[in-house]
Order: structure tokens, then C-alpha cells, then sequence
């Protein structure tokens, strides 16, 4: 598939910005957050900054951006649709969390329940934008069951490092923050092997025999190969589905994705958690730059890597 | 709605293609590229139509490929030689569409009286997920309008009173100079695309994708074997050959010899 820069940004972005808004929302209504106006206001900001970015640039990618509206219709059906609808839900809880917060200061009675409302929304609006890939089985790389879970835990993850990196100049050393910043990208981490190992090992179950009904030709599937191309130039099918990468540029990339999203944020964690002041602070925004990255090439990957059935008509064999 | 009808449609309309007649000779994409740019889903966009980049929106395209089947007893390839079959792709118009249930607005949908799966470009907003979703390739964007196109099985013509009635059926249908397209109900097992399906043992692409497309191809019929010249031959060599039994009966005299026996 064809990465698309927008679709990109949105998911990194927007995962982001969820992923700390859940977390802000559940460790303010435990009481494990510090009442700072100052704090909450730099923190929702850039969670709230994070998820409307992602969500305007996501109109970029439209055709007809001027009548996105429509894409709040259909809930009952599609996963795009639900993910606007949550996306758009989840604003209410989290204006009313921030209104707590930052103008009444309050944190008992219902007031937390408006953190953990939000805390909802957020990973179900993750889980939506998940399945909208999770759900082609057009994709086989995309129709695995572990696309879903990888969104959420490197959703949270990436949360969590940037709320570490806004939190520690007001507060050094938040002990449970850099145990879920730790935890929850080492998860991720193993949940992306897994991911690309199931990739690497999966068989697809279509052929270019089976797409043009020739299967049953012979004793066995006869071969089937591209002989007349039906168009000299590429079309939209082949634009936008027939990106390949070459094997050994995918190896090199997925390296630069271990180091960039996973070891060297996990590297800089132990050092923030183990030192104090300046070096914190930096070790701290390091982390958070370089997991951005590195989830913007995770991201990469999941498209460039992904191929579609309609290639079986273009010279793939086995999809 | 972009949920699929819960009822059966009443009608399953569907084309039949026949990959034993089809001679690849692209009138079927042309006429259906010519009836669309000017129908009712007007235009099917060219970009650059006559520069070095030339693209555009079909809703047909036409493959070549090479066919080689395996050998019967030994099951290994290379003894059977090949074959080239022209492969018309077009929308199957699937029972269990995916390309309609993804769709965020509605716009893609699923006819409950006669199964045609279309877009309503009034509402679709180009965000190309029902094109992602579809694995044969039917949609294609037009760019220009911003908007999906895929093929509607003309619809504004085999509803077309204006039409003549052998005009009613889809462009690519009466195009076909070798007749292997045909048009019809696959709910009526009297027609003439069920009985086709059902006399050659139609089939559908993909049956492991589970979509129920409606269409069907049949498929190529089993080839002489290069060099029997079994496809020539009726009688045996010889026999009531115009030459009589001392005529030629090799090389290219034998050959019309045999021709003109037939």
C-alpha cells in the first residue's frame, strides 16, 4: 500500500494525544496527578492539540473534504465512521474533565468520572481507528489480530512518554508515570515483533489462479502469469496499492524502528527516572522526540509492507 | 445505508464472461470507457489524456495472461505448453460486499431489488476506503471529481425505456464481437447466465475472500494438446480426404487437405 503522509500523521498523532488524554484522565481521578493549573493546562493542551491535528489532517487525504460531515452516518457498518463518531463524542467528557481541572480545581463526587469518561473514549476511539485497517481482508498484513492491540498499547505508550516529558519539569521524578512509560512501550515492543514475525510467516491464501478463476484448470492450479498488461501507464489501483518495498530496505527500516520507538526511549526512561534536573528534563523530551519518530516509520512500515489482493492481477503471485 | 440489504434481492443481476471466447480485444473497456464518460456517472476522468502520463478512470480493464496447467498423470509443469487467456475485470457486484459496509457516508450501497452495488457521488468524500477494501481491483478514483467510480452495470441502460430493447443490456455486453459477455438474473435459473454458469461450470474469483460475487467466469475449455492438430481433425487422416487415400496427408497440403475434408 501506498503510505499515505496524512493517514500517517493522523494515527501517530492522534494516538498520541488519546494515549495521554486516557492517561491524564485515570491518574487524575486516582489522585496521582498534581493539581497545577500550570501542569494541566500544557498537558491537555498538547493532548487536545495532538488529537485535532491528527483529526484535520485526516481531512486532507478526502476527496471532498467539505462533506466529511457525512462520515458520522454510518456507525452501524463501518469502523471509519465509528471513529469519527467517538472522536467527536470523546471532545464532551474531556471538555467537562478540563473544566474540573483547570477552572474549578475539583477532583471528587463526579468529577473523576468525567476523567475516566474520557479515559473510554480515547482507547475506544484507538481501538476504531484500528479496526478500520484491522477489518480489510483485501490486506492480509492489515487482517491480523494483532494490528488492533499494537494501535492501543503504542497509543498509551506514546501517551505516556510525552506526558512524562510535559510532567517532570513540574514534577521530578513521577515514579508510577515512568513505570507505565516502561511498561507499556516494552509491551509494545514485544506485541510489534509479534506483529512483524506473523507477518513474515503468514502464507497468503489467494493466487493469481484463484482471482481469475483458473483454478481448477489441470490437476493441480496451473501457473498463471502476467502476459498482455490491460493499461501501459499506472492507474489509480496501481498508485495507490502497488507500493512494494524492497525486503532489505523493510530490515533496514524495521531496525531503525526498534531503536528509534523502542530502545532508545526505553534507554532514555531508566536515565530520566535515574537522574534529576536538566539532564532529566532533556532525557525526558529526547524520549518523546525520538518515539514520535519512530512511530511515524512503525507506521511507514505498516503500509509500505501491506500488500493487497488486487496486486495478483498486476504480477504477484501470492497474496 | 452502507449496511448490506438484509433481505435477498428479489433479482441478482451479474454478468457472465467466457474466458474460452474472450480474444482480449479491449471493445468491451472502450465501449464501456465511451457509454460511462457520457452517462448518468459522467465523466470517467482523463488526466493528460495525450501527454507522456496518460490516466484516467475504467471500469473495465482487460488482462492477458499466460496459462500453463500441469500435466495430468505426473502433475509437474512444462509439458502442456501454454496458453493465453484474456481476463476482463470488472465489478462482480459481491452478495457480502466489504466496499459497501466500510463506507462512512452511505454513499456506497447495495441495491435491495436487482443486488447492483453503486456509488452515490452526492455523498461519497473520496476517503478511497471502499477501493482499499474491494480485493479485484473495481473502483478506481476520479481524482478530478474527488470522488469513487466503478462500474454500474449501465444501469442507465437496462432500466432505459428509451433504448431499444435489445439495447437494454449493459455497453460492454453489446460490444463483445466474440460473445463472451452476457448479461442477466442469476436468481432465474432459466437464464441465459445461469445456464451458462451451470452448463460450463461457471465460477467466481476468489472463493476464498467469501464475498459471493455475482458474477461468474467460465472457464477456458481443455485445449489440444500442441501438434495433435486434434482441433483440425474430424475424421481420421485420410479418410475422405479430397485427395483419397493417395491425397496429401502431411505437411501444409495435408493440412488444407484436412481443412477443406471437414
Amino acid at each position: 500500500m501506498q503510505p499515505a503522509y496524512s493517514v500517517i500523521f493522523l494515527t501517530t498523532a492522534t494516538g498520541a494525544g488519546y494515549g495521554m488524554l486516557a492517561l491524564l484522565g485515570v491518574l487524575r481521578a486516582t489522585g496521582n496527578l498534581p493539581d497545577d493549573r500550570a501542569f494541566g493546562l500544557f498537558a491537555l493542551g498538547l493532548a487536545l492539540a495532538l488529537i485535532s491535528a491528527g483529526l484535520l489532517a485526516s481531512m486532507a487525504h478526502l476527496g471532498r473534504p467539505e462533506r466529511a460531515w457525512r462520515a458520522l452516518s454510518q456507525w452501524r457498518s463501518s469502523w471509519l465512521s465509528r471513529e469519527g463518531v467517538l472522536a467527536i463524542i470523546g471532545y464532551g467528557p474531556a471538555v467537562v474533565f478540563a473544566f474540573g481541572w483547570l477552572v474549578l480545581q475539583k477532583n471528587e463526587g463526579l468529577w473523576p468520572l468525567a476523567g475516566l469518561a474520557t479515559a473510554v473514549l480515547s482507547i475506544a476511539t484507538v481501538y476504531a481507528t484500528s479496526m478500520i485497517y484491522r477489518s480489510l481482508a483485501a490486506i492480509p498484513r492489515w487482517d491480523q489480530p494483532l494490528v488492533a492491540p499494537v494501535y492501543m498499547i503504542l497509543a498509551l505508550a506514546t501517551g505516556a512518554i510525552w506526558l512524562n516529558a510535559v510532567l517532570v519539569p513540574f514534577v521530578a521524578g513521577h515514579a508510577l508515570i515512568q513505570a507505565i512509560c516502561f511498561a507499556t512501550l516494552a509491551l509494545a515492543w514485544v506485541l510489534k515483533i509479534g506483529y512483524w514475525r506473523a507477518i513474515d510467516s503468514t502464507v497468503g491464501t489467494s493466487t493469481t489462479a484463484s482471482a481469475t478463476g483458473l483454478e481448477g484448470l489441470g490437476p493441480v492450479p496451473p501457473q498463471v502469469r502476467p502476459l498482455d498488461p490491460p493499461h501501459v501507464q499506472d492507474n489509480y489501483l496501481l498508485k495507490e496499492m502497488g507500493f512494494t518495498i524492497a525486503r532489505k530496505h523493510a530490515h533496514k527500516l524495521r531496525r531503525l524502528t526498534h531503536l528509534l520507538a523502542f530502545i532508545v526511549p526505553l534507554v532514555l526512561i531508566v536515565i530520566q527516572a535515574a537522574t534529576s534536573g536538566p539532564v532529566s528534563v532533556l532525557a525526558a523530551a529526547l524520549a518523546a522526540i525520538s518515539v514520535s519518530f519512530g512511530v511515524v516509520l512503525e507506521r511507514w512500515l505498516f503500509f509500505a509492507e501491506a500488500q493487497h489482493k488486487v496486486m495478483l492481477y498486476y504480477g504477484a503471485d501470492r497474496v | 445505508m452502507t449496511s448490506l440489504p438484509t433481505t435477498p434481492s428479489p433479482k441478482r443481476l451479474g454478468l457472465v464472461i467466457d474466458l474460452d471466447t474472450c480474444v482480449g480485444c479491449h471493445a468491451c473497456a472502450v465501449s464501456c470507457k465511451e457509454w460511462n464518460t457520457g452517462g448518468n456517472y459522467a465523466p470517467l476522468t482523463d488526466l493528460n489524456p495525450y501527454g507522456k502520463d496518460v490516466d484516467g478512470v475504467w471500469l473495465n480493464r482487460v488482462h492477458g495472461f499466460e496459462v500453463e496447467t500441469a500435466d495430468d498423470n505426473t502433475g509437474a509443469y512444462g509439458t502442456n505448453g501454454g496458453r493465453t487467456v484474456y481476463f476482463p475485470r470488472s465489478c462482480l457486484h459481491c452478495e457480502d460486499a466489504p466496499c459497501v459496509t466500510v463506507c462512512p457516508t452511505g454513499a456506497s450501497f447495495k441495491r435491495v431489488e436487482d443486488g447492483i452495488v453503486l456509488v452515490n457521488e452526492d455523498k461519497c468524500i473520496g476517503c478511497k476506503l471502499c477501493s482499499w477494501a474491494c480485493p479485484y481491483g473495481a473502483r478506481e478514483f476520479d481524482t478530478d471529481g474527488g470522488v469513487m467510480k466503478k462500474c454500474t452495470l449501465c444501469i442507465d441502460r437496462i432500466y432505459n425505456e428509451n433504448l431499444e430493447e435489445v439495447d437494454r443490456q449493459p455497453a460492454c455486453v453489446n460490444a463483445c464481437p466474440s460473445k463472451a459477455r452476457h448479461f442477466g438474473d442469476f436468481n432465474d435459473p432459466t437464464s441465459k447466465v445461469s445456464q451458462l454458469t451451470a452448463d460450463r461450470g461457471g465460477v467466481e474469483l476468489m472463493p476464498e475472500m467469501g464475498l459471493k460475487p455475482t458474477n461468474r467466469y467460465l472457464p477456458p475449455r481443455p485445449s489440444a494438446q500442441v501438434g495433435d492438430g486434434a482441433d483440425l481433425v474430424d475424421a481420421p487422416v485420410g479418410a475422405n480426404s479430397a485427395g483419397g487415400p493417395d491425397g496429401p496427408d502431411t505437411g501444409f497440403l495435408g493440412w488444407i487437405d484436412r481443412v477443406l475434408s471437414r
